[in-house]
């Protein structure tokens, strides 16, 4: 089954994640702009980061006949430092308009920080002044719940952000009612140790509906799987979900939400999906 | 709070089948983990740590009726407050919540 893997952190892994993806049935992904693991120093690091998301990548998914998209930002685990976070912001505009560009991501909070949310709240307001379309990280572990409530309250007070251009991601069992009962779309990330199982994913879809959600692997340079996707795909057959739900998921919904950005165009979606992939909506 | 009793498409004897043996190894790893604790090095008191603490009250909802036990577990890990940190106290999340009134 073809599949689009919205959530992917390239940079991080080696070609042989790519094939295995391409083998696997990934035709498209995207990749938010994430830590590296350690701090930056400067924001001309971030520069070089945009390029290598935007020239590179694109061009080494290209040889597996994967479209890579991605979206950028300064990463919340870096959303402290305020000084630094105005100097990023300052060079973002110029990249928006690349071909690959889908949005501003993945932004949100790390430790629920007042300077994080004063972060979060310049990138919004970037994204807004831009018409981008913005991808959310939601905190870890404990820090999950409090932080969704405060991401949400946060996007909620610009009056002219419509949620269904909203991507609300990293969502559990204790966070997804508040995500889709205010209208944002839902990811749900597939790990091994934290967020959550192959399973507990498809049992949030079967309590939740498929509408709105897409999974994704988030794979990047920690403990995470580049074909946790194509796993889920095996995990719902296991429960016989029909392979129209199973396709819904895994690659009906990414196209609806990222259809939105004027620059995502799906080539062999318009081969394989019943009309115009652009006209392609959610049901909610 | 919607569909949260829509149900897994198998019925209960093959879910039993496929998820039993997974679950069950499950389970022996967190009774071995807080046996683990209780030979620790130091002889410590594990009730002292408090993501010990946290993991024992929310392996009590297991045994409570559903729906929702996850949920219930995951609030249970969860930090309760309200409002954001003053100043970041560590990049990472421990799993579990401290009340330690630092940095809230």
């Amino acid at each position: 089954m073809d599949y689009i893997e919205p959530h992917a952190h390239m940079i991080s892994r080696t070609t042989d994640d790519y094939q295995q993806m391409a083998l696997t049935g990934c035709v498209a992904l995207s990749e938010p702009a994430f830590w590296a693991g350690w701090d930056r120093q400067s924001a001309d690091s971030f520069e070089d980061y945009f390029r290598q998301l935007t020239e590179f990548e694109p061009t080494r998914a290209a040889q597996f006949g994967i479209q890579h998209y991605t979206w950028l930002c300064l990463n919340p685990k870096e959303g402290e430092n305020r000084d630094m976070a105005r100097q990023v912001l300052a060079r973002i505009p110029k990249f928006l308009q690349r071909p690959n560009v889908l949005g501003i991501g993945e932004i949100g909070l790390n430790r629920n920080t007042l300077r994080e949310m004063e972060t979060l709240r310049d990138h919004i307001a970037l994204a807004l002044e831009h018409g981008s379309m913005i991808l959310i990280h939601t905190p870890h572990l404990e820090d999950k719940y409090k932080g969704t409530k405060l991401i949400i309250r946060t996007l909620q007070s610009f009056q002219n952000l419509d949620p269904r251009r909203v991507m609300i991601d990293h969502a559990e069992e204790h966070t997804i009612e508040m995500i889709r009962d205010n209208g944002f779309r839902c990811g749900l990330t597939l790990y091994p140790n934290t967020k959550v199982s192959l399973a507990r994913a498809a049992d949030i879809i079967e309590m939740h509906s498929a509408e709105g959600i897409y999974v994704n692997s988030a794979c990047d340079w920690g403990f995470s799987v580049p074909v946790a996707i194509p796993q889920f795909i095996l995990e719902m057959r296991r429960r016989k979900h029909s392979e129209a739900t199973i396709r819904k998921v895994v690659y009906e919904n990414p196209i609806a939400f990222f259809s939105q950005a004027s620059n995502f165009y799906l080539s062999r979606a318009c081969e394989s999906v019943p009309g115009n992939v652009k006209e392609l909506a959610y049901v909610d | 709070m919607k569909n949260i009793d829509s149900r897994c498409p198998l019925p209960l004897r093959r879910i039993v089948d496929e998820y039993f043996a997974e679950s069950r190894n499950k389970m022996l790893e967190l009774g071995a983990f807080f046996d683990r604790l209780d030979r620790a090095g130091d002889a410590a008191d594990p009730d002292e740590e408090f993501r010990v603490v946290a993991l024992k009250r929310a392996a009590g909802v297991l045994l409570e009726p559903g729906p929702q036990r996850v949920k219930r577990m995951a609030l249970l890990l969860s930090d309760p407050t309200e409002e954001p940190r003053e100043y970041l106290d560590r990049k990472a999340a421990w799993g579990a919540y401290a009340d330690t009134g630092e940095g809230i």
